[in-house]
């Protein structure tokens, strides 16, 4: 893993304009992203040999090449489990690059979630073991598989509402002032959140991240490569995936211990091979498809000890100033749900110091992908 | 209403089930209890496996209260609770049901009052053999 401390670096960012609808095809909004993040970086098309994704993107890695000229490929990788995969695209470019298998790689996201249809609703992709066992009593949704954890949660440590709400408001407040965001311009008030409809009772409306249009991406070089680029290179320092022993998705229930989930797995790595602790992170970006994963990702990667990830949220503790300001360009829950990627660009733009929420003098930043499925994380570095 | 896809590992669950029994898979080398069904036990890598009764009663680790946007059969039904179930005689083991009045009863046939984390409750089998499960104290 020395291998891979600061051996690459992220020099280009891109992406397209987020919305419930774009007019565009899937396809298209991953071209743009990805021309955007190479022009971001002052790279060619044709100098790139390397491409990471999701294994639930459906813009094929061949179609992509083809339609943007770029070089021949001698790296190309597919990362599975939705949301988990996000902070793994970069991470395994890093060790392709590292490795000397590529020199020049981009990770895209492109996805229509917010016209497309709702995942959940495909039952015969659903149905298929593990959901035979929870989809006929009618835990249909990510957010019914969440909020049982989170009832569970709140039963044994006394985590409340009001730590949940925390989370959507830190969210919010960021995506108030990112004009790129969503919820640009549309501020949250814990009245709204009390008062919101429910969808799986103990998580409201906003606890549950956006449905969004968009696509983005990242290019990322050799650290060597990286001092010639047009950017300031933000370094991956380290970089985790987790899938623990007797893991079981989502609903992971049958474990010992359901609210140690794969977080915990891909943090112990994550820090073992970092010259950094959780005290030295400046910013987090922490997957948050639900307001309840960051509690436990806050326990996970090791912020605050078991139990204690709603009390942390106290007293600002999210917000810019506090103790670890969150998602930083509004999140899944209120920039854009683009499985988690929009938090790696957000993490880069900290560590230029271009965010439109700055934390001042920010030089490391943590990244995670969803945590709950088997899951990826990052940390960066200026 | 969605009904189980019954794989290779998962069926003498269900058919055990439609017999009105609940068993749960087991090592038929080393004994340990294991779920969801599956071919190989984790524990001694044995690939003999019985299937072992259960009593059937457990407490109630967690629940939710799914509301629409949700498939119509049951959104027709919501708010209704879906609970996840420890058994009693095998630790760890959780099941995933509702908590019903009665077997075949609908989901939302518990007041919600009435359900609470620790809850002991009892399985009950509907005609078509979906284990349910009904309060020990009504
Ligand atoms: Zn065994």
């Amino acid at each position: 893993m020395t291998v891979l401390k600061d051996a690459t670096a992220i020099v280009g960012i891109g992406q397209t304009p987020f919305a419930r609808q774009l007019p565009e095809t899937e396809r298209m909004l991953a071209c743009r992203a990805i021309l955007a993040a190479l022009d971001d970086a002052g790279l060619a098309p044709d100098e790139v040999d390397a491409l990471a994704s999701y294994t639930m993107e459906e813009t094929d890695e061949v179609e992509v090449a083809k339609a943007l000229g770029l070089g021949d490929l001698t790296f190309f990788s597919k990362v599975g489990y939705g949301g988990g995969g996000s902070c793994a695209t970069v991470a395994h470019l890093a060790a392709a690059i590292a490795t000397g298998q590529a020199t020049v790689g981009v990770a895209w996201r492109s996805r229509k979630r917010g016209s497309g249809p709702r995942p959940w609703k495909n039952t015969t992709v659903q149905l298929p073991t593990p959901a035979q066992w929870t989809r006929p009593y009618g835990l249909l949704r990510p957010a019914d598989e969440i909020a049982m954890l989170a009832r569970r949660h709140m039963h044994e440590y006394g985590t409340t509402r009001d730590h949940l709400f925390n989370v959507a408001l830190a969210c919010r407040n960021r995506a108030n002032q990112n004009p790129a965001a969503m919820m640009y311009e549309r501020p949250l008030t814990r009245e709204m959140y009390m008062n919101s409809r429910w969808i799986s009772e103990p998580l409201c409306l906003f606890d549950n991240c956006l449905e969004t249009d968009g696509a983005l991406a990242c290019v990322l070089v050799s650290a060597e490569r990286a001092r010639d680029c047009r950017r300031t290179p933000v370094y991956v320092h380290s970089a985790a995936q987790g899938l623990p022993a007797q893991h079981h998705g989502m609903v992971n229930y049958w474990n010992d211990d359901p609210l140690t989930g794969p977080a915990w797995t891909a943090a112990r790595h994550l820090w073992k091979h970092a010259d950094l602790t959780p005290d030295d992170i400046d910013v987090a970006q922490i997957y948050d498809a639900f307001t309840a994963l960051i509690p436990l990702s806050l326990e996970g990667y090791g912020f605050c000890a078991r139990g204690e990830g709603g009390a942390y949220t106290e007293g600002g503790a999210l917000e810019i100033g506090g103790r670890l300001p969150l998602n930083t360009s509004g999140g899944g829950l209120s920039e854009a749900y683009v499985h988690g990627f929009n938090l790696i660009t957000e993490g880069v733009r900290q560590l230029r110091g271009t965010s439109t929420a700055q934390v001042p003098d920010a030089a490391t930043c943590l990244v995670t992908a969803g945590e709950g499925v088997p899951t990826s994380a990052l940390l960066l570095r200026n | 209403m969605l009904t189980p896809l019954v794989d290779d590992d998962g069926a003498p669950f269900w058919k055990y089930a439609a017999e009105g029994e609940l068993r749960v898979q087991a090592c038929a080398d080393c004994g340990e209890l294991r779920f969801p069904p599956r071919p190989c036990c984790p524990h001694c890598r044995s690939f003999a496996t019985e299937w072992r009764r259960v009593s059937g009663r457990g407490r109630v680790w967690s629940y939710v209260l799914p509301h629409p946007p949700l498939l119509p059969d049951y959104a027709e039904q919501a708010p209704y609770n879906v609970v996840l179930v420890e058994l009693t005689d095998a630790p760890h083991i959780r099941l995933v049901g509702n908590l019903v009045t009665a077997p075949g009863a609908r989901l939302d046939s518990v007041p919600v009052e009435r359900i609470r984390i620790g809850a002991r409750v009892r399985v009950v089998f509907t005609s078509t053999g979906l284990p349910q499960w009904v309060l020990e104290r009504p």
